[in-house]
């Protein structure tokens, strides 16, 4: 059930202070591990739920903003077919951030309360949101690199314990397959293009390559949430297990149209059955998720404006209703 | 309204994914009243095709059951396999039953 139940948020917070019960927690463990899901109103241990919050709402702001730098292409998409299947694209991104909302809210944190959380820059989004699109071939990129890499984090989450957060994600990877779909199909036409019109599509891989790595997080040794989260089935495989996956899959779908993958050390290990890549530069990573890409104060900046100009119209509309239902009442 | 939030109140949100089927709960949204509670419902949940009907009803309307009950409500029914049919053994010959 999706109902956010304020009121134990309270009682939350009393018993965190309180040492939690062996027993519930020995339970709950158990549950987990015999991959049963998670309920809002089941007990469930306070870390697991602040890091479920933390994680949804994360991945919802990552959704939201995420409609920022492809928003920025709409208006001028090279044909109506290729407009309306971005707005489609952006009008489905601000979707999977309501699924992820409103499955978050069932743990008790209010919309608004994310909301503020990501306005103030306390909550953060995914890094690769930082980055600017300069040209058309930035969509396709993106499409094809930025979101084949989400499906590659979001598979796995359909069967994470917490119930309302894996029926959300059932959900979004279903739509997710034609953001792809869409992304390599613009990349397919430009490399088959003017000489122009590859070097374009060439330029955007080598922009969105590394960015699009780092979305699977630090490397597995440095990723200290990782053996909690994977024990509470909240993620299911390590950020170098999906990272590896996702060069071996990627790879020949840049070689099939005639691009190359900007990595000099890229070479295919016959013994491991995988590609060997180079070292992704965590330093970069590490300064983005602090705040520090190209268009990090763009992004924040963006979305305050939106929370502040839209002010007026929530409350207005929340005002008519109180009106409208302050006369019905009357009236009966 | 309470003055506390200034958020809109929250409406879970029901589809009917085609005629035949009952209305399935698939999420929630906020809305200011019932009929943006639709516009939201229909503009969230079925981009797809996903349904033929909706039904939205605010949050704070759902009773539900205590997870803490379930036991006292469900397992009872556990030791009662005499409510299903395969309970009755019936001679191989005999058909139709």
């Amino acid at each position: 059930m999706y109902t956010t139940d304020l009121s134990g948020k309270g009682k939350g917070k009393a018993e965190k202070a309180v040492a939690e019960d062996p027993a519930l927690v020995a339970a709950f463990e158990a549950r987990v591990a015999s991959d049963e899901f998670i309920e809002p109103k089941d007990w469930m241990p306070e870390a697991y739920r602040k890091t479920l919050v933390r994680q949804m709402s994360q991945h919802a702001h990552s959704e939201i903003v995420g409609m920022l730098p492809e928003g920025n292409w709409i208006t001028r998409a090279p044909n109506l077919r290729r407009k309306a299947i971005l707005l489609a694209k952006v009008q489905d991104e601000a979707g999977h951030g309501l699924y992820l909302y409103s499955a978050a809210e069932t743990l008790g944190t209010s919309r608004d309360e994310m909301t503020e959380a990501l306005l103030s820059g306390k909550a953060k989004y995914s890094t690769i949101f930082n980055y600017p699109t300069l040209t058309w071939a930035d969509i396709g990129a993106i499409g094809w690199l930025v979101d084949g890499a989400a499906i590659m984090n979001q598979v796995p989450l359909q069967r994470t314990s917490y119930g309302p957060y894996a029926r959300a994600m059932v959900r979004i990877c279903k739509e997710e397959s034609f953001h792809q779909r869409q992304g390599y199909e613009i990349m397919m036409h430009l490399a088959d293009g003017t000489d122009a019109q590859k070097r374009m599509a060439q330029d955007a891989l080598n922009r969105w390559w590394w960015p699009s790595l780092m979305m699977f997080g630090p490397p597995d040794d440095k990723s200290p949430n990782t053996e909690q989260s994977m024990r509470w089935r909240i993620k299911r495989d390590t950020n170098d297990e999906l990272r590896q996956k996702f060069v071996d899959i990627t790879v020949p779908q840049a070689e099939a149209i005639g691009l190359t993958v900007p990595d000099d050390k890229l070479v295919w290990n016959e013994e491991r059955g995988a590609y060997d890549f180079g070292e992704v530069d965590w330093e970069e990573f590490y300064a983005v998720v602090k705040g520090e890409g190209p268009v990090a104060k763009e992004r924040m900046q963006a979305r305050v404006k939106a929370w502040e100009d839209g002010e007026w119209v929530r409350d207005a509309a929340r005002v008519h209703a109180e009106k409208r239902a302050a006369a019905k009442l009357a009236a009966e | 309204m309470s003055d506390a939030s200034k958020e809109w109140p929250l409406w879970e949100v029901f589809v009917r994914g085609k005629g035949g089927l009952s209305h399935r709960h698939v999420g929630s949204v906020h809305a200011a009243d019932a009929k943006m509670a639709l516009e939201h419902a229909r503009d969230t949940y079925t981009r797809r095709m996903e349904g033929v009907s909706l039904w939205v009803l605010p949050s704070a309307q759902i009773t539900s059951s205590d997870p803490g009950d379930a036991g006292a409500l469900f397992e009872p029914a556990e030791d009662k396999v005499y409510r299903h049919p395969t309970f009755y053994k019936i001679p191989d010959g005999i058909t139709h039953i």
